[in-house]
């Protein structure tokens, strides 16, 4: 099962915790990956680690024309993309009333307007081959909300429902357009939070832990799978029972 | 020119697996070939990547038959 060997992988955001995970947990199905980021370093580490079929691509989703530029870096290197993980995201946290609209514009551009055009590209390819798999990472909070995300809640919000409408102009195609949506999964953006925050989390959580990121790969393995082939559409919530949506 | 024509219906056989003896010049991509709205899409992609020339959203739309597809690529060729 979920066996990926000869499937080419774009996973964005590679250089961060989640990103990163599933890129591994791809490559340990047999997949070939493209590792994108801004950090060249973690990805030029993360490719040592990985040794055969990673390659390192660096982008910065936050220029209008790196996306393009990426999915053709992508297939020139990779011979194509078959799976393309939307997981590239940032965030600009204020609550709405103190928030500039250049912290609302730097998150929609990052976190959706860089998926839906990197989606597109990669469309191209899939269609001809009549196989495809979408997954992009969206997040609890862009359907239950969180005070001093309302960038980031759109942004997330905002991949569902593009997802939704992809999915269905290319689901004749044998291609699937999916997201996750992780909880509190443990990252270098909360693993400094204070100890007395980090348990009141834990008290909302029906698992009783904070998630982390192999909690998430393992939810986008099978989301590129062949396996699930007939799940399109949908998000994934991976996040101990924290929302049950 | 019968060199645009014969370009245009490898494209709609290779891509629509219909038989070349269907794919005649008054054959509609829709009503004759069975195509669908994305096929019709992507057969407009293959045109731009075959001729490279660009179609735009309002010619495409216009680009029904393989006569259509024809005219349109020979009307760009030309200028």
């Amino acid at each position: 099962m979920f066996d990926l060997q000869g499937k080419r992988a774009l996973v964005t955001g590679a250089s961060g915790g989640i990103g990163g995970a599933i890129a591994r947990a791809l490559h340990a199905q047999g997949a070939a990956v493209g590792l994108s980021g801004t950090r060249v370093d973690a990805l030029e580490a993360l490719a040592a680690e990985l040794k055969e079929r990673a390659y390192v691509l660096p982008a910065d989703l936050s220029d209008p024309a790196a996306a393009d530029a990426l999915v053709r870096a992508a297939e020139a290197a990779l011979g194509g993309v078959d799976i393309l993980i939307n997981n590239a995201g940032l965030t600009r946290d204020n609550l709405a009333v103190r928030m500039k609209d250049e912290d609302w514009q730097k998150v929609l551009d990052v976190n959706l307007t860089a998926a839906f055009r990197l989606s597109r590209a990669c469309l191209r390819g899939m269609m001809k081959k009549r196989w495809g798999r979408i997954v992009s990472i969206a997040s609890v909070v862009g359907a239950t909300g969180n005070p001093g995300q309302a960038n980031y809640a759109a942004s997330k919000a905002g991949l569902v429902g593009m997802s939704k409408a992809l999915a269905q102009e290319v689901a004749s195609r044998n291609i699937t357009v999916n997201c996750i949506a992780p909880g509190f999964i443990v990252t270098a953006m909360t693993e400094h939070l204070p100890e007395e925050r980090r348990q009141k989390l834990v008290e909302i959580i029906p698992a009783g832990r904070l998630g982390v990121a192999a909690d998430v790969a393992a939810a986008a393995v099978y989301l590129a799978s062949e396996e699930a082939a007939y799940v399109t559409g949908q998000t994934l919530h991976v996040n101990g029972g924290m929302a049950m949506i | 020119m019968s060199d645009v024509a014969e370009r245009v219906k490898k494209i709609v056989v290779e891509h629509l697996g219909v038989e070349a003896s269907k794919v005649v010049e008054g054959a509609h991509f829709i009503e004759d070939l069975g195509a669908d709205s994305l096929d019709t899409v992507e057969l407009v992609m293959a045109f731009e990547e075959e001729f490279g020339i660009e179609i735009p959203d309002d010619a495409a739309e216009k680009i029904q038959t393989i006569k259509d597809a024809i005219g349109f690529i020979q009307s760009q060729s030309k200028k």
